[in-house]
């Protein structure tokens, strides 16, 4: 078990260098410097202003020697300035963090709620019209733009409800009714895509399981369907489903970016996409950065459960 | 009409050539049982069918649009759908029809050509890593880790940002993140086909790596690759969908799905609700479609796969 922990976390730091390493090869394609941008946006341009927030921003140094000072920044826990509000990037990011995991976490709620059952219906019935209905329905999950679904369902609430949800963000110590309607449907927004891969990963997994030697067992001494097929069947059938859970949490990051501005939620994706309209780039590095580092600390999760759950792999 | 002289066109016209290309590449499967695949995938025929239109309404859309699409009109913005406007107007007064059907044109060959580009990059990497192993396989594969290891949307959204937005860098950008994925079938495949006994006797009658790889190898990768293309055309359509709606996608004045949807768009929603459902459905649709007719081409060309 410690070496498979070793192993894991050695692949995980690799893993979050290179991305470290790409992102800033992305972030430097920029035609012209960042300066330029800063001073093309700000309308005015003074050389040795100029110059100054070059030296400042460390542009003048050569490109490896800014890549190991933002790394040591990083490691600093220093997230540069932000320039659209002239304070520590930080210092804008933080109270943008819970805002974010919570609907991440309820959306992945919502995803496992609806798809694992789903996924194990759609796998028993297999080939019955219930299955074909399920099936339809996740693929019309995975084909809306999870952005486009909220807006409808914001319609929906309008005309049916003749109600929306507070479209400002409102903190769950002032309204905690009002803060959790207004995180529900989004997180439905945003979770009915996931639920779907979800549950076409269970179904398949539990297709698979189903047909083998010891459910037939469990069949043919009598045991009772529910036992079968939640006792039996779906916790070996669970591997592969906790494995898409943890490639869909980096997709969901992917999705609230656009959610979070449906929903006017002031989230750490939100800003993302702030930050590069404002072209405030280091920012935009930071929060990429900071997104993958929370992508590799979810797969590692994964991985680290999955050795947990299924003993076998330690020993691979 | 208005767009005579964009890139549009040539991309499209690229675009679709190299898919007629692919697809007579391999007549088995996609010509000589055409009718077969019709009786016993009828859903994915009809979703192939729907795609077929909607591809023919881009290419004809000077004929089936029935105003200009960009242009706006003070006097009747917002109008319910009416004889005129069969889908309604916009907040400028563009009819929404003409901007779907001319959108159509934009988003399908945006993801068209982002989808061939990323998988034929990551189509070949993957051959190289495949067929020839060792330390160059390795080091591929944790880079491509990387690529796939970053959200979608963030690295296409970080990709426009560097780029800047203009439709050949949209393409680009979409494409990057397809670049792993393809990169693992292909791979996949190329590990499997490289045990056959055919390729023994090739290597055996003295044909180089590059002859066996592009020769002998890539033929037979056909099938995944055409069933990776159609699974990830409809992802290309919902990325290409949110970047423009958050307004780093295809730039103005061409309209785009996406575009269609955007921030602006939404304040006018709730008084007029067909300017965002119109455009949506017409994203959803054809991402649907596309997912069904790749299921369905994926359950007849690899049968182990089926129903995952």
């Amino acid at each position: 078990m410690h070496i498979y922990l070793f192993q894991r976390l050695i692949t995980a730091f690799l893993t979050l260098f290179g991305m470290s390493v790409v992102i800033f090869v992305l972030l430097r394609l920029v035609p012209g410097n960042i300066v330029d941008i800063l001073f093309s946006s700000a309308g005015f341009v003074n050389p040795t202003a100029k110059e100054e927030i070059a030296r400042e921003l460390g542009l003048d140094q050569p490109i490896p020697v800014q890549y190991g000072r933002w790394l040591r920044d990083i490691a600093h826990g220093e997230l540069g300035k932000s320039y659209r509000y002239d304070i520590p990037a930080w210092q804008v990011i933080k109270p943008r963090i819970p805002v974010t995991a919570e609907l991440a976490l309820l959306a992945l709620l919502v995803a496992v709620l609806l798809g694992v059952p789903t996924g194990v219906l759609s796998a028993v019935r297999q080939d019955s019209a219930t299955d074909y209905l399920l099936r339809l329905l996740s693929l019309a999950g995975l084909s809306m733009p999870s952005f486009w679904l909220g807006m409808v369902i914001i319609l929906l609430l309008v005309s049916w409800a003749g109600w929306i949800p507070a479209m400002t963000y409102v903190s769950p110590f002032e309204d905690f009714k009002a803060h959790f309607l207004q995180f529900l449907f989004p997180a439905l927004a945003v979770g009915y895509r996931s639920s779907a891969l979800i549950m076409r990963i269970t179904r398949s997994s539990m297709l698979d399981v189903l047909r083998e030697d010891y459910i037939r067992t469990a069949w043919a001494k009598g045991q009772r369907e529910r036992i079968v097929v939640f006792g039996h069947a779906l916790r070996n059938a669970t591997l592969p489903v906790i494995t898409v859970i943890g490639i869909e949490f980096a997709f969901m990051i992917g999705g609230l970016v656009v959610t979070e501005t449906v929903f006017n939620l002031p989230g750490v994706a939100r800003y993302l996409v702030d930050a590069i309209l404002w072209r405030d780039y280091p920012v935009v590095q930071n929060l990429v950065m900071f997104i993958a580092i929370v992508v590799v600390l979810a797969n590692l999760t994964v991985d680290l459960l999955y050795g947990w759950l299924d003993p076998r792999i330690r020993y691979q | 009409m208005q767009y005579s002289s964009t890139p549009i066109l040539q991309y499209f016209a690229m675009a679709v050539s190299s898919l007629f290309a692919a697809a007579t590449f391999h007549p088995d499967s996609l010509s000589g049982n055409f009718f077969r695949f019709c009786r016993e995938k009828p859903l994915g025929a009809l979703a192939g069918g729907l795609l077929l239109v909607m591809v023919l309404a881009a290419v004809f859309a000077e004929t089936l649009a029935t105003h200009d699409s960009i242009r706006t009109d003070a006097e009747h913005t917002l109008a319910r759908p009416n004889h005129a406007h069969w889908f309604g107007t916009d907040n400028l007064g563009r009819d929404i029809y003409s901007r779907i059907i001319y959108g159509a044109r934009v988003s399908l060959a945006v993801g068209i050509a982002s989808t061939l580009l990323g998988a034929v990059v990551g189509g070949i990497i993957g051959i190289v890593s495949g067929y020839f192993g060792g330390w160059l396989d390795l080091m591929t594969q944790r880079i491509m880790d990387i690529l796939q290891g970053l959200p979608l949307l963030v690295l296409a959204l970080v990709m426009t940002a560097a780029l800047g937005p203009s439709i050949g860098n949209v393409i680009v950008a979409i494409s990057v993140p397809i670049i792993p994925r393809a990169q693992r079938v292909i791979r996949a495949s190329v590990l499997a086909i490289r045990e056959f006994a055919y390729i023994e006797a090739a290597k055996a009658l003295g044909v180089g790596h590059l002859g066996i790889a592009f020769r002998h190898v890539l033929p037979n990768t056909v099938g995944p690759f055409i069933v990776l293309m159609t699974a990830q055309f409809g992802s290309a359509i919902l990325v290409e969908a949110a970047l423009s709606f958050l307004g780093l996608g295809v730039p103005e004045p061409y309209p785009s799905w996406g575009r269609m949807l955007s921030v602006s768009a939404a304040e006018f929603a709730q008084k007029a609700p067909w300017v965002v459902l119109y455009p949506g459905s017409a994203i959803s649709l054809v991402v649907f479609a596309s997912n069904l007719l790749g299921d369905a081409i994926r359950d007849k060309l690899d049968p182990k796969l089926r129903g995952a």
